[in-house]
């Protein structure tokens, strides 16, 4: 299963307006909850809506995203609003690529504020699957930045 | 006006959610002003952010670590490239330390500079400005109190009944009403713990205690150049435990002389405080006319549109043009007709007990003379998170009279369904004979509810809950 795969599943999600969904193929399951608690998380239907604010001006990664938590995959979100580098100066090497094991505490990328590096950590033991944002792009607070491969123990 | 392309500022960041957002935004546009919204996880399908260009979330639905969040808004503002900030009410609106980040960063706060903000924070010092300034202040201490023989001395001097308030307080904390002499010792060990205990600062003042005040506040607005214009009062007496529930202008009180002699009074505080852009010039009026400073509120106040809609006057906008140093249009010297505003909170209507919830149906009023600055829509989710407020219904008439007309009938039309609101508060408060004999003081609510009661009690045996028309 490829990301396109996961996201256009996401949109189908967001979409229906589901509160969980699950889904099993080739070994491969992935499972979408997103929590009825936070009165925010979900669309309700509107009559007379304007238009999205995200559909012009900043694109940002959007923290409408629901959280997977996947057996197999964690997302990694930003706890802040800032900018997101992948390495600690633009001449020095990423911190970590796609493929790199990372173990827990592991510094995966920072998150620019206020002229202040921030360190994100990794708070799961895996490899890196993909990232979801550019290097240097802006970043508001819950929007989704890597995700991980859990290492097998941890995706029990 | 200067060119667009010459402006201080193009983007504005709105660092506030709700009505006052959704006001703001409306301003901006007005001036071709581009607009970025912030939200909490909460506000995600909020007004505000379906309304301006943009938006950045800031943070999760507690409000310390999102709409107070210093660092992620200022943030915010970098990354959409805003280069002035407006605070609207509460939240960061008045405080010093966010208005000096913003110059820091390079982003122009739009309000009076920290200074003055600081200054008007700390009741105590602003006391002692006005004092010097020559403008009327309650009889009370110079200063703070230390020990409880000086505060004996000085309750002595100012006469009982007297009240006992936190120095960096507010919100009815750390304050103790105090009838007698042998009271004293008491509430003053009890004013002291509990300012220290809610404010880090156990410095506490001693101010005489009016029993029956009218709360009535002077609208100014300073431009640039140091000119301060005034846009009469607003009465604010009807609240309950210092929330304002129902406002209106002109006050039915208030004479042209006094109005004028009140006005000259809040240009001399605002000048003493070297106070530029909108602000409000808060009063106690005791029975025989006398008027005493309270505090100045350093931004712009929920109940701003009565003054707009009596002096023709969009505040908000005036708020921006100060801050991008653009000419303002002086207001007219004179209001015209009359101006009341109901704050629809989501409330239990009797026991003012929070109501959150989705909005499942809403129908607004309209027609002459109404107007309703909200953020809700049918859909709406009210959160749990924040304050009450969810529509200022607005009427504006040719009199009083008219006025409350246009009120009782907005109000009939308006249908909130999904949540309790204070509508029928609202309601019968409009019909309340009291009420509209324009002689009514802070305490109204109070004596409102006793009335309530007592004619409920009577009526018992009819219906369980009277209606206004019981």
């Amino acid at each position: 299963m490829t990301n396109e795969d996961i996201k256009e599943i996401l949109g189908l999600v967001r979409e229906h307006n589901l509160l969980s969904f699950e889904f099993e193929r080739d070994g491969t399951r992935i499972k979408i909850a997103r929590s009825p608690l936070a009165p925010g998380s979900f669309r309700i239907a509107q009559e007379g809506e304007l238009p999205s604010s995200s559909d012009s001006g900043l694109s940002l990664p959007s923290p409408s995203a629901p959280a997977i938590r996947s057996d197999k995959i964690r997302i990694i979100t930003s706890p802040i609003v800032g900018t997101f580098y992948r390495s600690s100066s633009p001449d020095a090497s990423p911190y970590v690529e796609v493929g790199s094991p990372v173990a827990k505490g592991q510094i995966l990328c920072i998150i620019e504020a206020m002229k202040l590096m921030n360190e994100i950590e990794s708070e799961v033991e895996g490899t890196v699957r993909a990232f979801l944002v550019e290097n240097g792009q802006p970043v508001e607070y819950g929007a989704p930045l890597l995700e991980i491969d859990l290492k097998a123990e941890e995706s029990a | 006006m200067a060119s667009p392309t010459k402006r201080a500022f193009k983007k504005v960041l709105i660092a506030n959610r709700g009505e006052i957002a959704v006001r703001v935004i409306r301003a901006c546009r007005d001036l071709g002003l581009a607009t970025v919204a912030i939200y909490s996880t909460a506000d995600r399908n909020a007004l505000h952010v379906q309304m301006a260009d943009e938006a950045v979330c800031v943070g999760p639905p507690e409000g310390h670590a999102s709409y107070r969040n210093i660092p992620n808004i200022i943030s915010a503002a970098e990354i959409s490239q805003a280069e002035a900030i407006h605070p609207g009410y509460g939240f960061l609106s008045e405080n010093a330390h966010f208005a000096e980040i913003c110059h820091a960063a390079g982003i122009t706060f739009i309000g009076p500079s920290p200074e003055t903000i600081s200054l008007m924070g700390d009741k105590a010092r602003a006391k002692a400005l006005m004092r010097e300034a020559g403008v009327p202040v309650v009889p009370g201490s110079i200063g703070t109190i230390a020990t409880e023989a000086e505060g004996l001395d000085v309750a002595a001097e100012i006469g009982y009944p007297l009240i006992i308030k936190a120095s960096g307080g507010g919100g009815g904390r750390g304050m103790r009403i105090v009838t007698a002499p042998d009271e004293f010792s008491n509430a003053f060990q009890t004013a002291q713990t509990e300012a220290l205990q809610a404010f880090g600062n156990k410095e506490v003042y001693i101010e005489r205690f009016f029993v029956n005040p009218r709360h009535i506040e002077i609208q100014v607005l300073g431009d640039a150049d140091g000119t301060i214009h005034t846009l009469g009062e607003r009465d604010c007496s009807i609240q309950r435990r210092h929330q304002k529930l129902l406002e209106e202008a002109p006050s039915p009180f208030i004479t042209v002389a006094l109005r004028s002699a009140m006005s000259q009074a809040a240009v001399a505080a605002s000048k003493a405080a070297d106070y530029v852009n909108a602000g409000t010039v808060e009063f106690l009026v005791d029975p025989e006319e006398r008027f005493f400073f309270i505090e100045m509120n350093t931004r712009i106040q929920v109940e701003h549109p009565v003054s707009e809609s009596i002096f023709r006057y969009d505040l908000v906008k005036a708020q921006l043009l100060v801050a991008l140093g653009e000419p303002i249009a002086p207001p007219p010297p004179k209001p015209e007709g009359h101006a009341i505003e109901c704050r629809i909170n989501a409330e239990d209507p009797w026991t003012f007990t929070p109501s959150p919830g989705t909005i499942s149906r809403l129908i607004l009023p309209g027609g002459p003379g109404i107007r309703v600055d909200t953020a809700a829509y049918q859909g709406a989710v009210i959160p749990p998170h924040y304050d009450s407020l969810v529509a200022k219904v607005i009427s504006t008439g040719k009199n009083r009279d008219e006025a409350i007309a246009r009120m009782l009938r907005a109000l009939g039309e308006m249908k909130v369904d999904g949540i309790k609101t204070t509508i029928p508060f609202h309601l019968e408060v409009l019909k309340d004979e009291v009420f509209r004999s324009g002689r009514y003081s802070t305490s109204f609510v109070e004596h409102f509810m006793e009335r309530r009661e007592e004619h409920s009690d009577k009526h018992s045996d009819k219906s369980k809950d009277p209606g206004p028309e019981a």
